[in-house]
C-alpha cells in the first residue's frame, strides 16, 4: 500500500472510534508536554547561568600571573616549576611577547588598587580597575547608563550601580531592584576626586621619567645600584561618564571593582601595586610589572592552548573555562533527570497507545479478516496499525509541545510576578529552542511506533478464516 | 469480452483450478476435524461450479483453500498452475488480491466506509493509481446498478445492495475466478434471483471462473453449469448439468432457455 492511502486509512480509522483515540493522543501530549516542560526548565536555568558567567567577559580570557608572587594554582605545578626567583617578570616585555602568542587577541595588564575618592566632600573607599578600551564592545557594559570612555586615557570613570547608590547615599536601603537610569541622572557628568599612592623610582634610576627603555630590572647583588623607589600621594579629577549594572560579585578578576577607569590612564598613573612591596628589586625598576595581565583569546575554544603557551613561558595561567566545566558537568547531570522525570509520563501514555491498539485489533478483528481476504498482505495490515501509532504520535507530539509551551509561559509568568514582589529583575527561566520542538515531536512519533510493534504484529498474524467465521 | 469458440467447451478449457488429495485437518479440543479429507478435482477455465453439501460438509473450507485464506494440511490445490500450499504468505496475499474475487453470505462489507471507499479498497493494496481507481470504482458500481447509492455506507441500503456492492468489489482488480460462499444465503428469493444473474452474467460475458458454494440444490441446477458434492470432507458426486451456454447469450435468455 502506498504511504497517502496508508496515512488515509489511518486517518478514517482514527476517527471511527474518535474518543478512544483522542484521549489516547491526550495522553501522548501530556506526555510530550511534561517532557517539553522537564526540559525547557533545565535549558532556561542552564541558559540563566551560563548568560550571566558570559556576561562577566571573561570565558574567551586567561589571566596571567607572574610565579614569583604567587606559586601555581596547583601542587604539581608548585613542585615542578620554575623556583619563583628563577620565574620571568610579568612586566611589559612579557606582556608584549604574550600579546604576540598565536590566537590571542589582546594582553592587558590589570591595574587594581583600593583608594578613598571624594565626591562631594565625603570620602568613600574603593577598589579602582583599570579598564581596556576594547570592553567598549564587551557584552558587559550591555545595561550601562551613559556611555563609555571618550579615548583610551581621559580621566573618566564609569561606576558600578552599587558605588553609584553609595555616592547618592541611597545604601543600605530595602528596595534591591534600584533602576540603573535612575542612580545614573543625578550621576553622569559630574565629577569626584581620587586621591592615590603614586610610585617613584629612585633618582638613581630615574634617568628619563616615564619613557625609560632600560633593559630589565636592575638586580641588587649585580651592580651595587640600591633598590630604591618614593611614594608620592597625588590626586585626580574624574568625570562620571557611566553607570553600570553588573553585578560584582558575578565577576571575577579586573572587573571585581566598584569604579572603573580607562587602563592607559591607569598605567600612567604608576599607582603603587600591592606586588610592589611584595618584590622591591621589581618595583625600583623603571618598568613597572604587573601582578596580573589578562589575555584575551581569539575564541573560547582557544583557551586551552594559549594557557599552555603561557605557562611555557614560565608564568601562571587561569582561565574561567576551568570553572564552567563543572557548572556545564552540573547541568548535563540535571537535564538528564528531568528527561527521565519527564520521559515518565510519556512511557504511561505509550502504554495507553498499545492499549488503544489491541482494543482496535478485538474491535475490527472482521474488518482486517476482511481486507486480508480481499488482499491485504500482512504487511499492509501492519502497517495500516503502525499509521495509526504514528499519526497518533504526530497530533500527540505536536499538541504536547505546544500544552508544553503554555505551561512554560505560565509558569515563566509566574515567576516574574513573583520575582518583581522580591524586586528582582524579570528573568526567562524557560527556553524552549527549536531542537526541543522538532526533538520532541519525533521522540513522540518513535515512542508511539514502538507501541505499535506489538499491536501491529498481532493485527498482522490474525487468520482470516478465524476473523470472518465470528458474526 | 466474449469466449472464442473453442474454448467454449470445458474439455478444451486450460484448469483453472486443480485439487489433488487435498486435506484441511484441525483440531478442535481433543478431537480432530477433517474439514477436507483427500478431495481431488479439476475445474476448466470459465466454467461455473457449485459445490453442493450440507453445513459442515467441508465445502466453505474448500473455498478457504481455493482461495488462498486457508492452507491444507496436506495436498495440493493449484490455481492457474500455481501450488498455493508452496506459496509464502505475502504470495498468497498477491493470490487473493489478483487472481480471486470473494463473495460471501453476510456481505463482508466494511461498516465505516461508503460504498465507494469500499470498492476501492483492493486496489489501495494494488497500488493503482489514485486518478484511476475514482473511474474503475465508478464504473464497477455503474455495473451493478449502484451508481446512485456510491456515497453510501452499507447499514444505509438494502442485502442486495450491499451483496452487489461486494460483487463489484470482488470484480475491482479483474480477476479471473469468482468465488461465492453462499451468495443469496441472506437474501430473499426476488433479491438473489438478481445476483445470481449478475454471476451467471459475469461467466458468460467475462469469461470468468465461477465456483460457489450452496446448499440449495435447485439454486445450483438453475444457473451452475457442474456440481459437486461433498459430505463429511469427502467428494460423493460430480454432475455436469446439461451442455454449456453458448457465447454470447445473454443471461435472461440463458435461463429461459434451460426452463
Amino acid at each position: 500500500m502506498k504511504g497517502y492511502d496508508l496515512s488515509e486509512l489511518a486517518l478514517r480509522n482514527l476517527r471511527e472510534s474518535v474518543l478512544r483515540n483522542s484521549l489516547t493522543t491526550l495522553g501522548i501530549s501530556v506526555g510530550v508536554a511534561s517532557l517539553v516542560a522537564m526540559l525547557s526548565l533545565g535549558i532556561g536555568l542552564q541558559q540563566l547561568a551560563s548568560r550571566r558567567l558570559e556576561k562577566s567577559g571573561l570565558f574567551d580570557t586567561v589571566v596571567v600571573s607572574s610565579r614569583r608572587d604567587l606559586r601555581g594554582f596547583s601542587r604539581e605545578e608548585e613542585r615542578n616549576g620554575p623556583a619563583p626567583a628563577e620565574s620571568p617578570t610579568l612586566d611589559e616585555s612579557a606582556r608584549q611577547a604574550i600579546e604576540h602568542l598565536p590566537n590571542v587577541r589582546e594582553a592587558y595588564p590589570d591595574i587594581r588598587f583600593v583608594t578613598e575618592l571624594r565626591f562631594q566632600d565625603k570620602p568613600h573607599l574603593s577598589m579602582v580597575a583599570g579598564l581596556p578600551f576594547s570592553a567598549k564592545n564587551n557584552d558587559a557594559f550591555d545595561g550601562m547608563q551613559g556611555s563609555f570612555f571618550s579615548s583610551e586615557s581621559v580621566p573618566e570613570a564609569i561606576l558600578q550601580k552599587s558605588f553609584a547608590e553609595e555616592l547618592l547615599g541611597r545604601r543600605g536601603e530595602e528596595d534591591d531592584n534600584v533602576n540603573v537610569a535612575d542612580l545614573a541622572k543625578p550621576l553622569l557628568g559630574k565629577e569626584f576626586v581620587m586621591r592615590y599612592a603614586q610610585r617613584m623610582a629612585s633618582p638613581a634610576d630615574h634617568v628619563e621619567a616615564g619613557d625609560g627603555k632600560q633593559a630589565g630590572s636592575p638586580q641588587p647583588d649585580e651592580g651595587g645600584q640600591a633598590a630604591a623607589y618614593s611614594v608620592v600621594s597625588k590626586i585626580e579629577t574624574l568625570k562620571i561618564v557611566g553607570v553600570s549594572d553588573l553585578d560584582p560579585d558575578s565577576m571575577r578578576g579586573a572587573a571585581r571593582a566598584r569604579v572603573f577607569i580607562p587602563l592607559r590612564l591607569a598605567q600612567d598613573l604608576h599607582v603603587m601595586q600591592p606586588s610592589d612591596l611584595r618584590d622591591t628589586t621589581v618595583a625600583a625598576g623603571n618598568q613597572p610589572a604587573y601582578t596580573t595581565v589578562s589575555v584575551r583569546v581569539t575564541s573560547p575554544t582557544k583557551v586551552q592552548p594559549v594557557e599552555d603557551a603561557v605557562k611555557k613561558m614560565g608564568f601562571n595561567a587561569f582561565s574561567i573555562v576551568d570553572a564552567t566545566r563543572s557548572v556545564r558537568q552540573f547541568f548535563a547531570v540535571l537535564d538528564l533527570f528531568l528527561g527521565i522525570f519527564g520521559s515518565l509520563a510519556l512511557a504511561v501514555a505509550s502504554i495507553g497507545i498499545v492499549n488503544t491498539l489491541v482494543m482496535a485489533i478485538l474491535e475490527r478483528r472482521r474488518e482486517i479478516g476482511i481486507m486480508k481476504a480481499i488482499g491485504a498482505s500482512d504487511a499492509d495490515v501492519k502497517k495500516l496499525f503502525f499509521a495509526e501509532a504514528g499519526v497518533m504520535g504526530v497530533f500527540g507530539g505536536v499538541a504536547g509541545v505546544t500544552l508544553g509551551w503554555a505551561i512554560g509561559q505560565v509558569i515563566n509568568f509566574g515567576t516574574n510576578v513573583y520575582l518583581k514582589r522580591q524586586h528582582f529583575p524579570p528573568q526567562q527561566v524557560w527556553s524552549v529552542p527549536w531542537w526541543l520542538v522538532a526533538g520532541a515531536i519525533v521522540f513522540a512519533v518513535i515512542v508511539s511506533l514502538l507501541s505499535g510493534l506489538y499491536p501491529a504484529a498481532r493485527a498482522a498474524r490474525l487468520d482470516p478464516v478465524q476473523a470472518l467465521r465470528y458474526e | 469480452m466474449t469466449a472464442t469458440p473453442d474454448l467454449s467447451s470445458p474439455r478444451n478449457r486450460p484448469t483453472a483450478v486443480l485439487t489433488d488429495n487435498l486435506c484441511r485437518h484441525y483440531h478442535m479440543g481433543e478431537t480432530l476435524i477433517r474439514a477436507v479429507d483427500g478431495v481431488s478435482f479439476q475445474i476448466g477455465s470459465g466454467d461455473f461450479v457449485a459445490l453442493l453439501g450440507a453445513s459442515g460438509s467441508g465445502k466453505s473450507s474448500l473455498l478457504n483453500l481455493i482461495a488462498g485464506l486457508d492452507r491444507p494440511t496436506s495436498g495440493a490445490v493449484i490455481v492457474h498452475g500455481r501450488d498455493l500450499a508452496q506459496l509464502s504468505r505475502e504470495d498468497l496475499a498477491k493470490h487473493r488480491l489478483h487472481t480471486v474475487g470473494m463473495v460471501f453470505q453476510s456481505f463482508n462489507l466494511i461498516p465505516s466506509m461508503t460504498l465507494m471507499e469500499n470498492v476501492e479498497l483492493p486496489m489501495r493494496f494494488a497500488e493503482v493509481d489514485r486518478a484511476k481507481r475514482d473511474a474503475l470504482a465508478r464504473e464497477a458500481l455503474d455495473r451493478v446498478g449502484l451508481a446512485a447509492r456510491m456515497a453510501h455506507r452499507p447499514s444505509e441500503l438494502s442485502g442486495g445492495e450491499q451483496q452487489r456492492a461486494s460483487l463489484a468489489r470482488a470484480l475491482i482488480n479483474r480477476p479471473q475466478l469468482l468465488l461465492a460462499d453462499e451468495p443469496t444465503g441472506n437474501l430473499d428469493s426476488r433479491n438473489g434471483t438478481e445476483i445470481m444473474n449478475f454471476i451467471r452474467e459475469f461467466n458468460q460475458t467475462l469469461g470468468m471462473t465461477i465456483i460457489m458454494v450452496t446448499h440449495e440444490r435447485t439454486l445450483a441446477e438453475r444457473y451452475a453449469k457442474r456440481m459437486i458434492f461433498l459430505a463429511d470432507g469427502k467428494l460423493t458426486g460430480d454432475q455436469i448439468i446439461g451442455p454449456p451456454n453458448l457465447a454470447g447469450i445473454a443471461g435472461g435468455n440463458a435461463e429461459g432457455e434451460r426452463l
